[in-house]
């Protein structure tokens, strides 16, 4: 049944409002030339090829997340400069660029918000902020999430892309995998489902933390999901890669995430896992 | 590569004397008993030289001195420092990974669960242990075996030398993000202390994957870092020989991540750098690893993991408005 006739019973799903500048896009898979309009109410995904596009944090709220139903949470946390870190440009300054592109403060919004009318713990993570990158704020941001899932006892959902840790932040970066690695135990251990969505791309140090610690993990279609990234093997190895390699499909082949959601049904799916694993036994 | 011959470039200084000494002592050996004052002032001229020398490297230095082919590994900190070793192989799953061994043994009144990666000394034992860059199949063997200590009621030694996890199309196949994620998570539930110990390389989730536990010490002139200076060169510089440079933007050498608040303690090695007198630096690790066994040993399993949690629950460093 297409989404826009689903009645009460199922979750309301709304195609994300915001339509960026200029009237058509184009996709980057078969170069087939969309009506934008059309493109967001196809949440984005090519309706030639169904290749799905990067899509905004905030664009993930609104595909997932009950209409009015959003609070944010720990917006006003913020990356700083501990280690005064400078390569070509220094960290602040990529920070207040990444900051004025994105019109966030880091790379993850996070909230409590209704999928289906159930309460859920949710985040969502901004490729566009220096790559979806995980500093100190990102690791403290997640581990509220994971926190505010335990103190109101409600599912966990996190939304992932990201290019992994932030290497402007070295080792805090690193020891945020194990920050948020082990607040999940908390959350395992009293029982609250935590499901991971996988987006393009997912890799590194977030792949190989929290993203892939769900009690169910989805993944989007051909997203780029891995620890190393395809450059770095191609160059350890020295061969070409196989087609295909650390898609999503890759991994599900091989057993590494519980199945693949278009967009359009990702809403729908969140939702019947949540009350199944949320449900009380009869 | 002969091990006798192998000198890093700031240790150029010391080989001129260290020759002169040997030369004098031959002499010595044959009756030139008159030459005994000169060789106790080219010594102590010796010993000057090299703390001037290592008490003032750079991080680029001290990676240097954390890939020495000589640094002792994982095996010879086992061999030194611990009784009774029993290796035991294998994930169950696939196959046994070679890049890191671990078993049963006892240290000192302690029996304990010893884990590491194992670099080889030469091309052919590398090849066999991958350079020490562990396959998923490492890290389920850690876990396997980290599960049999807490079993058996061993605290956990894990000594960490890797130049990362292996970036391959197997590894991939295989989940080498979610083995490293894996044992992070479950790493905050084993119910037995573990203690980590950074002795050369600890290069990013390849080394995070058998790094989370209660205490934290690292070798004076090990590294430890979100990613190999090379690697971070590659990416921001785009140019892998700007390794110095991310060495020192990463700030990768042990005071700094002490300073972060990272690590629990610094454990210096000899003079010269663990190389230099490796029995000599196995014990000051070792003196270390027991102090931690028997304070640790003696916290309530709930109580311990409480404060591991809460351990990794404060890290980091971030403003909040």
């Amino acid at each position: 049944m297409p989404w826009f006739r689903k009645k009460l019973k199922g979750p309301v799903i709304q195609p994300p409002r915001e339509v960026p500048d200029g009237l058509w896009a184009k996709c980057d898979k078969c170069g087939e030339i969309i009506y934008k309009r059309e493109l967001a109410r196809a949440f984005w995904v090519c309706p030639k090829c169904g290749s799905h596009f990067r899509i905004h944090s905030g664009q993930y709220i609104e595909i997932l997340i009950d209409e009015g139903t959003f609070e944010e949470f720990d917006a006003e946390i913020g990356s700083v400069d501990p280690l005064s870190f400078v390569d070509s440009k220094p960290y602040p300054v990529r920070l207040k660029a990444a900051r004025e592109k994105t019109k966030l403060n880091e790379a993850i919004i996070c909230g409590i918000g209704n999928i289906d009318s159930i309460s859920v713990s949710f985040a969502a993570m901004e490729f566009g902020f220096i790559g979806g990158s995980m500093g100190s704020a990102l690791g403290e941001k997640v581990t509220r999430a994971v926190e505010r899932a335990l103190e109101r006892r409600i599912p966990l959902v996190i939304v992932s892309a990201s290019g992994g840790a932030r290497m402007q932040e070295s080792i805090l970066s690193l020891m945020q995998m194990a920050k948020t690695g082990t607040a999940l135990t908390r959350l395992h251990e009293a029982g609250l489902p935590y499901i991971s969505v996988l987006t393009h791309p997912t890799t590194a140090g977030v792949m190989a933390s929290y993203a892939s610690l769900g009690d169910v993990i989805i993944a989007e279609p051909g997203a780029l999901l891995g620890f190393a990234g395809p450059r770095v093997i191609q160059q350890t190895i020295g061969q070409e890669l196989p087609e295909g390699f650390q898609s999503s499909e890759f991994f599900l082949d091989h057993g590494f995430v519980d199945l693949i959601s278009p967009r359009n049904e990702l809403k729908n799916n969140l939702s019947k896992l949540i009350r199944f694993m949320f449900e009380s036994p009869k | 590569m002969s091990s006798q011959t192998y000198h890093l470039g700031f240790e150029r200084p010391l080989i001129g004397l260290e020759q002169e000494i040997k030369d004098l002592e031959a002499k010595v050996a044959s009756g030139e008993t008159e030459l005994l004052p000169a060789i106790k002032a080219l010594k102590e001229e010796l010993e000057k030289k090299r703390s001037e020398i290592f008490g003032n490297l750079s991080r680029w230095d001290r990676v240097q001195v954390a890939r020495h082919p000589r640094r002792p590994y994982t095996l010879d900190y086992i061999e030194r420092l611990m009784e009774d070793f029993i290796e035991l192989h294998g994930d169950r799953g696939f196959r046994d990974d070679p890049a890191i061994v671990g078993g049963f043994a006892r240290m000192g009144k302690h029996k304990v669960m010893v884990v590491g990666p194992q670099k080889g000394r030469d091309t052919k034992q590398n090849i066999m242990r991958n350079f020490g860059m562990m396959h998923p199949e490492g890290y389920r063997k850690a876990l396997r075996l980290f599960r049999l200590a807490e079993k058996f009621h061993c605290p956990i030694l894990i000594f960490i030398d890797t130049p990362g996890a292996y970036p391959g199309i197997q590894a991939e196949e295989r989940g080498q993000a979610e083995a490293i994620a894996r044992n992070i998570f479950e790493m905050g539930r084993i119910r037995v202390p573990i203690i980590i110990s950074i002795i050369g390389e600890g290069a990013s989730g390849g080394a995070l994957g058998i790094g989370v536990g209660d205490v934290i010490l690292m070798l004076e002139n090990a590294w430890y870092s979100v990613i190999s200076p090379e690697g971070c060169a590659a990416i921001l510089w785009r140019d892998r020989a700007q390794a110095e440079k991310a060495s020192e933007a990463l700030k990768i050498s042990a005071p700094d991540i002490l300073e972060l608040g990272m690590i629990d303690r610094i454990v210096p090695e000899p003079a010269g750098g663990a190389h230099s007198d490796p029995v000599a630096a196995e014990d000051m690790l070792g003196r270390e690893i027991i102090k931690e066994l028997d304070r640790l040993t003696l916290i309530d399993p709930d109580k311990l993991l409480k404060m591991r949690l809460k351990k990794y629950r404060s890290m980091g460093v971030f403003t909040e408005g």
